[in-house]
Parts: structure tokens; sequence; C-alpha cells
């Protein structure tokens, strides 16, 4: 029944999945599968194989010699123990270093370009702290320029992808989580949450537009022009679950509201948070303060206080 | 009066047909029908009982029942009704999917999320839970050579638990909605803050009882296998289906507390105000996901290792054989057992934790891979240098070889990191668990009704309709999973009602079509118990060795009599049954009788199970009285229980003789079957051992050995 599968591989030209990678991070995880994959052959075949001889064979009526009491072999002790033993030993190999190498937290390159995601009821928020500009539901990235998503939840928790570009992580409230990436083609790339939360969650998508970086340049050009800014009360408003249509380009959004949110669901903050207030208008710079010097050694995700 | 004092948070808009009437749709319509079926169902229930005057005889010889033999074929009805449910809601789900493209189907978000939790949530704790309890409660004493488990009283307890949560998920479908969170409920998604209502409320009670059910179960079933062995019954001659009981066991008295204390904890957030895993204020989401798959990657193994069990002897059974490398599998299965508590936090690669730690939860996770691997091959072998007969129950087991280490592939694959981070939260995760879980347990399941079936009933199942069966399930369960994998891997997400990608079009008709085909299985089955109860003069095997049983409980009538063993037998080998046919020294006349004592039925379990259930329905809707008076009831029956004294009763030892006499004269008067004439009227449950059929003519002639020890 592999068959299934493995037929169908030619004509998954269109699918939208890691199958067709659009970045370096996407195709190790798909290389990776492939490995995977065929080492694990080697315990598999030979069932497929061996089955329907032993069925053929040993079937009452067949040609085998009934031998009712064996029950125990050394070699082939060894051989049902060892070859596994083996196998774990190198699929295990190939695991560790995939998995160190591709950490999703590991940057891929100097001066990476920063967005900050808050994940809300069925729509995302993005902030870019160096260009001062903010989308609702768009997620526009250079092509070949290191991206950092630094992630954190308004909400329920939930789960963050784009899979032609890199694997998941989950956004939850009050902590935040890192997902490193890279484009290496440009085009529109379906992203989405996979964490159930609600009525609008089989709609909550979004879109990742890879350019190349004039064009991303002059994107942020045109950003800025829009008259629309996010403050904290803006972002209040956002909360109300709610399915976003039309993604939204705010021109400019309150510095450090992405440490302020996650900073929200400390405890003891004043007033508590009941209803998961958004934070003040102004920051408290004890708050917002940590995020950058962490980047590095704050591998867990954690509260910012 | 006040309303709110006397019914809680009920109104008349909380019953599902309001929604019918107030906003009238084809979901609505489908809700409404669920209700009505549930409804229907207990009433036709109840007039049937009525009418065949049943109500006696179930009260006095089932629900009072404390005999593992009653309690496990109550676990296993439990079971299959509860399965009839979720898998109508399997396939609902699945026309909502091929019917929703760009935004179509009949089906409401809500509703859709209503069965996703209600289908996941009822298949493992109300379906596979029962489903091996009641196996391991049938077979288990059986095996060992025991007259009941240690603790009766507690075992119909824990059923009773068990059953009680299964009543309080039926009730969801009339009263009020069940949660729209998943079988594993993360919060802070079913905090009271986004979660209002009685939704989440019903899955935390009716997940409760049945977790402290399965508690009791494993502390009763460990000591019963510690304790309760024939003489002679080292742990290492135990049948392997035992073994597995006993791991699975120490599995359930450690797993299921995390997931007790889980569900407390989320219930305090709720109820009281708690912070344990809200967002803010020192809750957090993530100790719930550890403490949840704390429990939930043993159970897992809960499941699957009394299925192993089952494999294991369906194998050696078909195949006239010894098991191969008995001690090899024993060792793999306590393996996997210790195992399973070291690779949790696979369930969640994605929630941010370093990438040493992931690495070194995948590669346990591999590890668990390997005993696994083992048990497959010892299983291959078994049939080497066998004589197997494709029954029923064989062409699950071989269907369970093949399709079993393709999930067991993409199990691994699952165990990367790197690869997780992809297919999680995908179809291909959903497609890898039923992979496991459906040919593996489910199926497992299956076999052991057909294998074990004659035992508890004294007739065979018809082998037709059987094989109809699994030619509707096999297959169905590979049209309506691999698809998935695929779908999966197309970035195709779990737990959407509607999608837009016109790629996943065909897959889903696949799939749809492959649940057609599962229903069609199912419809087989009930249609194989009816019509083998109906021609169960044909099919009858009361001598209680239909197959050439190699375990001491084919040893004994079907069905057993209530004492199950009339002298405790004397253990010498493995297989011990089967050694004493080839010896020649079965069915032999003991000696001397002996009075048999044994537990009175009480009405101490149904009681507790009963006002249990009130007591949860009353927390689901904040019925304060109800809450009070049945916890008060709850305990007032354990105390009246601890001042009854005349609580087990004899038998005496000529009833046991005249019984047991009869049976071996019935057995040595009649002749013993071939395999050949396995699935014929013949078969009455004598077997000649398939290592004896050249020399059966001497034995055939009824010439049993006759000797008093």
């Amino acid at each position: 029944m592999a068959g299934v599968t493995a037929l169908a591989m030619p004509c998954a030209a269109s699918a939208a999945g890691f199958l067709e990678p659009a970045g370096p991070v996407a195709a190790a995880q798909l290389s990776h599968f492939g490995t995977i994959s065929a080492l694990m052959l080697i315990v598999i075949v030979p069932m497929f194989v061996a089955l329907p001889l032993v069925l053929l064979r040993y079937r009452r009526g067949g040609k085998g010699t009934y031998r009712p009491d064996w029950e125990f072999n050394w070699g082939l002790e060894l051989l049902i123990w060892g070859i596994p033993v083996a196998l774990v030993a190198a699929l295990g190999t190939a695991l560790w270093n995939h998995t160190l190498k591709n950490d999703p937290y590991r940057p891929l390159g100097p001066a990476p370009l920063v967005v900050e995601v808050i994940a809300l009821d069925w729509k995302f928020l993005f902030l870019y702290p160096e260009q001062g500009v903010a989308t609702l539901d768009l997620l526009v990235l250079p092509k070949d320029r290191p991206v950092t998503l630094k992630l954190t939840s308004g909400t329920v928790m939930q789960s963050f992808i784009v899979p032609r570009l890199a694997g998941q992580i989950y956004a939850m409230a009050g902590m935040q989580t890192q997902l490193n990436l890279i484009a290496d083609a440009t085009g529109d790339f379906t992203g989405r949450n996979t964490q159930y939360n609600g009525l609008g969650f089989a709609t909550q998508s979004f879109t990742t537009r890879v350019v190349s970086a004039e064009d991303f340049a002059s994107w942020v050009t045109g950003a800025k022009a829009q008259p629309a800014g996010l403050d904290a009360a803006g972002y209040k408003a956002l909360l109300p679950p709610s399915v976003v249509n039309e993604p939204v380009i705010y021109g400019r959004f309150t510095p450090g509201l992405f440490d302020q949110i996650i900073a929200s669901f400390a405890p003891g903050m004043a007033g508590g948070h009941q209803g998961h207030e958004a934070p003040a208008g102004t920051g408290t710079p004890a708050a917002a303060a940590p995020a950058a010097a962490h980047q590095h050694d704050a591998h867990t995700p954690e509260a910012a206080q | 009066m006040n309303w709110e004092l006397i019914f809680g948070q009920i109104k008349w808009t909380s019953f599902v047909f309001a929604g019918m009437i107030e906003n009238p749709s084809l979901s609505e319509a489908i809700a409404s029908g669920a209700g009505s079926i549930a409804v229907l169902g207990a009433l036709g229930t109840v007039v049937l009982l009525t009418v065949k005057g049943w109500w006696v005889p179930l009260w006095r010889d089932w629900l009072t029942s404390v005999d593992h033999k009653k309690v496990g074929i109550m676990y296993i009805v439990l079971a299959l009704v509860m399965f009839a449910r979720a898998v109508i809601e399997a396939a609902l789900m699945r026309a909502q999917q091929l019917a929703a493209t760009d935004g179509g189907g009949f089906l409401s978000a809500d509703h859709f999320g209503q069965l996703f939790s209600t289908h996941g949530t009822i298949m493992i704790f109300f379906v596979a839970m029962p489903f091996i309890t009641g196996l391991m409660n049938y077979v288990m004493p059986l095996q060992i050579g025991a007259r009941d488990v240690s603790f009766p009283l507690l075992n119909a307890i824990s059923l009773m638990l068990t059953m009680a949560g299964a009543v309080l998920i039926m009730v969801s479908l009339v009263v009020g909605q069940f949660s729209t969170g998943g079988w594993s409920a993360y919060p802070p998604f079913t905090g009271i803050e986004f979660s209002p209502g009685e939704g989440v409320d019903y899955w935390i009670w009716a997940v409760s009882l049945g977790s402290i059910g399965s508690t009791l179960t494993g502390l009763n079933f460990a000591v019963t296998i510690y304790k309760k062995r024939c003489p002679g019954m080292s742990l290492f001659r135990m049948p392997l289906f035992t073994w597995t009981t006993l791991c699975t066991s120490i599995l359930m008295i450690f797993a299921m507390a995390p997931l007790t204390a889980a569900t407390i904890m989320l219930a305090l957030d709720r109820y009281a105000g708690f912070h344990f895993f809200t967002n803010g204020d020192g809750g957090n989401m993530m100790n719930y996901a550890n403490l949840f798959w704390l429990f939930g990657h043993p159970e897992v193994y809960i499941l699957i290792l009394p299925a192993f069990g089952v494999w294991s002897e369906v194998v050696a059974t078909y195949s006239s054989k010894r098991i191969y490398g008995y001690t090899s599998l024993v060792y793999a299965t306590m393996c996997i057992a210790v195992l399973s508590f070291a690779v949790w936090l696979h369930h969640f690669f994605t929630m941010g934790q370093s990438a040493n730690v992931n690495a070194i939860f995948g590669i346990a996770t591999m590890i668990i891979g390997v005993p696994t691997g083992v048990k497959v091959y010892d299983w291959l072998l078994t049939m080497v240098g066998g004589r197997i007969r494709l029954t029923t129950a064989m062409l699950f087991h071989i269907n369970f070889l093949l399709t079993f280490i393709l999930g067991g592939m993409t199990g691994v694959l699952l165990a990367n990191p790197g690869i997780d981070f992809q297919v999680h939260n995908t179809l291909f995760l959903v497609a890898h668990f039923h992979n496991m879980i459906i040919p593996g347990v489910l199926f497992g399941m299956f076999a052991a009704v057909q294998f074990w079936f004659p035992k508890a009933f004294g007739f065979r199942l018809h082998e037709g309709l059987g094989r109809a069966s699994f030619w509707c399930f096999a297959p169905g369960f590979l049209l309506a999973f691999f698809p998935l994998y695929w779908l999966g891997m197309m970035g195709a997400t779990r737990r959407t009602f509607t999608w837009s990608n016109p790629d996943y079009l065909p897959w889903f008709a696949l799939a749809m079509l492959g649940a057609a085909l599962i229903l069609a299985g199912f419809a087989f089955m009930v249609m194989q118990i009816v019509v083998s109860v109906r021609r169960r003069a044909e099919l009858a095997a009361p001598l209680g060795d239909p197959w050439d049983g190699r375990a001491l409980e084919w040893s004994i009538p079907s069905p057993p009599p209530a004492w199950n063993f009339a002298v405790l037998p004397q253990v010498t080998a493995r297989d011990a049954f089967y050694e004493a046919k080839k010896d020649g020294t079965a069915y032999r006349s003991p000696a001397a009788y002996e009075d048999i004592e044994v537990p009175r039925n009480t009405a101490t379990a149904p009681l507790i199970g009963l006002f249990a259930c009130a007591w949860a329905f009353g927390l689901v809707w904040h019925i304060w009285w109800l809450v009070i008076v049945s916890f008060v009831l709850i305990w007032a029956v354990v105390i009246a229980r601890s001042f009854a004294t005349h609580t087990e009763e004899i038998v005496p030892a000529a009833t046991v003789k005249a019984a047991n006499e009869a049976f071996l004269a019935a057995v040595r008067a009649t002749p013993g079957v071939t395999r050949d004439q396995e699935m014929t009227a013949a078969n009455r449950g004598r077997a000649i051992p398939e290592s004896l059929e050249a020399s059966a003519g001497a034995l055939a002639a009824g010439a049993a050995v006759e000797v008093t020890r």
C-alpha cells in the first residue's frame, strides 16, 4: 500500500506543502524525510518479501516441514535484534545531525530580518521593528536574506507554519519562540495556524510573499506611506476573534509593542490582566527590555519577565 | 422556586432539539438526529427489557455481578456500543471534508469541532480502553489458572465508573454541547476564558471517571498476576497475553495518574479560578502538555500491548506451533513498557525547547522501534515451521504485520523533530496514529473476539461473515488513511472542516470510500454476531477447545463455570494445555474436589457508578445540590458495604464435581476433530492436537486417559 503514496509522487507538482521547498530549511526537511524513509526500507522490505513466502510455504498443506516445537535460533535472534539496533544507530545519528543543524532557533546568517509575529484569534499580526511597519495576515519577506521570526500569542496557543519555507513552531501567550528561515525563491506561499483555536481555525491562513531585495525595499516604502498605524488601542481592537479577508498594512506601530504584549501576561501586572488586556500605551521600559539580549541563550520559550 | 437552584445552568435551549427549532439547518438536523438516536436507543432498550422481562436477569446476573468474566463481557459490549457512535462520527467528518471544497459541506464549524472531540475522546477512553480492559478481564485470570481477579468488587467498580463516563458523553448528545478542544483538550483554549459553557466540563468529568476506573483496573490486574497464578505458573511460563496484561497494568498504574491530575487541575482552573494553565497570572499551558502526554504516550502502549498479546496467541494457535522467541518477546514487551515513559516530549517538538532536548527524545522514540521490530519478526518466525490456517483472526494478523510496520515507518519519520515540524498537526499525523491503532489495537481486538468468543459463549462465530468483515475492514482502512499521509504532506491541517486546495479533492474522495468500507465491515461484524447467535446450535463448541488452543483457558468448558477451574491446575511448562494434550494428560479427573468460595453479587458497584454519573452531571451543569447529594451517596454506599460481612458464598464440592465430571464425560465421549474440520459443525470443542494428527485414530476413539492423581 506504500504504492499509493509512491505512485502519487510524480503528480504532486501542484502540492503546496514542503514537497516543493522554497528555502533551504524546508529543502533540508524534505531530504531528511527521504533519507529516513530509505533507511527504514531495510526493515520493511524483508517483511513484505518474507511474509508471502512463509505463508505460501507453511500454510496448511504447504511444502514446509512442520516443526511444532521449534522456538529459537541464536543466529536469527542476533539478526532480528542486531539489524534494528544498527539501523537505529544510523537513524539516530541522522536525526541528531539534522536536528542540531536545523534548530529553528539557529540564525541562518548575519543581519537577519527580524519579524515579530503575534498570533491572534484567526489572524496573524506581523511587526517589522527594523522597518517600522506592521501587517495583518500578510508576511512579506526578501529573497535570500536570513529571517528571524519571533513569535508570541495574544490568545490561545497556536502553531505557525509556512510549509514551503520551514516547519512549524508554537506561539504561546506570555512567551516567545523563534523560527529562522530563508526563502530562495520568490512567490506567494500559504502560511497558516495548525493548532485548533475555534470556529475560524479552518480559514486562518495568510499569504507569505517572497520578493527580491529591491522589491522588498520598495514594498517597505509603500507600506510606510499607509495612513493607518497600530498602537495599543488598535491592537486591543484586534483581540476579538475575527477572520481577516483582506490583509491590512500599517504604516507605523508603537515601538516595543511585541514585548509589551508578552509582558502583559506576566504575573502581578498592575490590575492583573483580566481578559488579556492590551498593554498600556507606553510600555514600561523594564517590561519591554530583554528580548534582544536574550537572542542567543534564551532558548526555551520563556516569559519576558 | 429558583430555577437555577434546581437545574443549575440547564435551560430549555440546552437541549439539542432547541437548536433545530431555533436555527434549522442540516448541521442542526444531524445534531438533533444524533440526540434522537441516543434518546430512542435508550427508550428502545427500556422497552425491550420490559417486554422481554429482562430487567431482573440484567440486574441479578450482570450488573451486580463481580465475576471477572461477566465484567469483561460488559466492558466489551460497552466498547462496541461506543464504537458504533464514534465510527459514525468519523464517517460524518469524512463526508463533510469531502463536501467542503471552498466552504461547502453540511456541518457547521462548531458541530465539526464537537465531532472530532467526541470521536477522539470516545475512541480512546470508551472504545479502546474498555475493549482491552474487558479482554484482559476475561482472559487473563483464565490463563493464569485463577478463579477471579484479586479484587473482584473493585473490578466491578472500575467498570461502573467507566460506564458512568460513557453515559455522560452520551448525555452530551442530548443536553448541551461537547468540548471542541479535541481529545487532548489543550488549554488555554479549553480554559474558562476561551471555552465557557459545559462542553469542556463534559470532557473533564467523563475522562476523569474513566481514568480513575483504569487506575483501579491497573492495580487490580497487576496484583492478580503477581499473587494469583496457579501452582507451577512461574512468570516465564505465563502466556504472552498475560505478560502484556502485566505490562499494561503497570503502565496504567503510573500513567493514568498524570491524566487525572491534569483534568482535576483544569477543572480547578475552570471552576475555582485557579491559574494552573491559564494565560498569564502564572499559569502555563506547557505544564498541561507535559502532564497530558506523560499519560498520553504510555497510553498508546497501554492500548497496543494487550493487542500484541492477542497477536502472540493468535499466531501461535493458528500456526499450530510454539511462539518463536518467547523470552525475546517478553523482554521486548518490558523494554517497550519502560521506554514508553521516556518519549512523551515527541508530542510537542514544536514547543520551542532546545534542539538537544528534541534530539534526545527523538532518539528515545526511535529506540522503541527496536523491541517493536523484534516482536514483528518474532511473529513472522512463529509461522516458520508451522501449519498456518488462514482463519479470520489470522487474516487480521497478517494484515497487521504488513500495515503496522508501515505505521512504524511513519512513526520513525515523525520521531525526527525536523520532519515533525512539517507534518505535526497535519493529516499525516492523523494517518500515523490511526495506522497504529486501527490495524494494531482495533483489529487486534476484533481478532480477539473471533478467537475467544467461543470460549465466552460456547459457540463459534460464523466464519464466512467474519471473513467478509475482514475484507471490508482491511482495504477500508488502507483507503481511509493512506491518502491522509499524502494530504498531510501537501499541508492539509487536521481538524479543518473546510479547505480550498482543489488538489485535496481526489484524496478526500478515496478516504471517504475507505470510511464507507469500514462502516460496511462493522455492519458485517454485527451481522456475524446476530447470525451466529441464531445458529448457535450448529456452531456450538461447549467442550472448550475449538482452535486446538495452547493456554489453560482452553482446558475448561465454554462458557466456563463461575469458579473457572474445578481444581486449580498444576503447570509444568509453557503452553500448559497444549503440552497436556500432547502427553495425553489433559481432561483427567482430579483426585478430589473441594468447596469453592466465590464472591456474592452486590449492588455496590452499580450504585457507585450511578451516583458517580449523577455527581459528574451535577458538576457539568453546576447543579450543586445534586453534586453534594450524589457525593454523599457514593460514600454512603462504600461505608454500607464495609459493614457487609456475608460477601462470599460457598459452592459445595459436590456441585463442582457433578459439573466437572459431566464436562469431562462429554469430552471423552466426543471424538476429537482435526484442523480440517475446524470450521465444520463437527467441531464441538474437542481438538486433536495438530502434532498428533498422524496418530489420531486412537485418540479420536475417545480412549482419553483417565487417571486419578
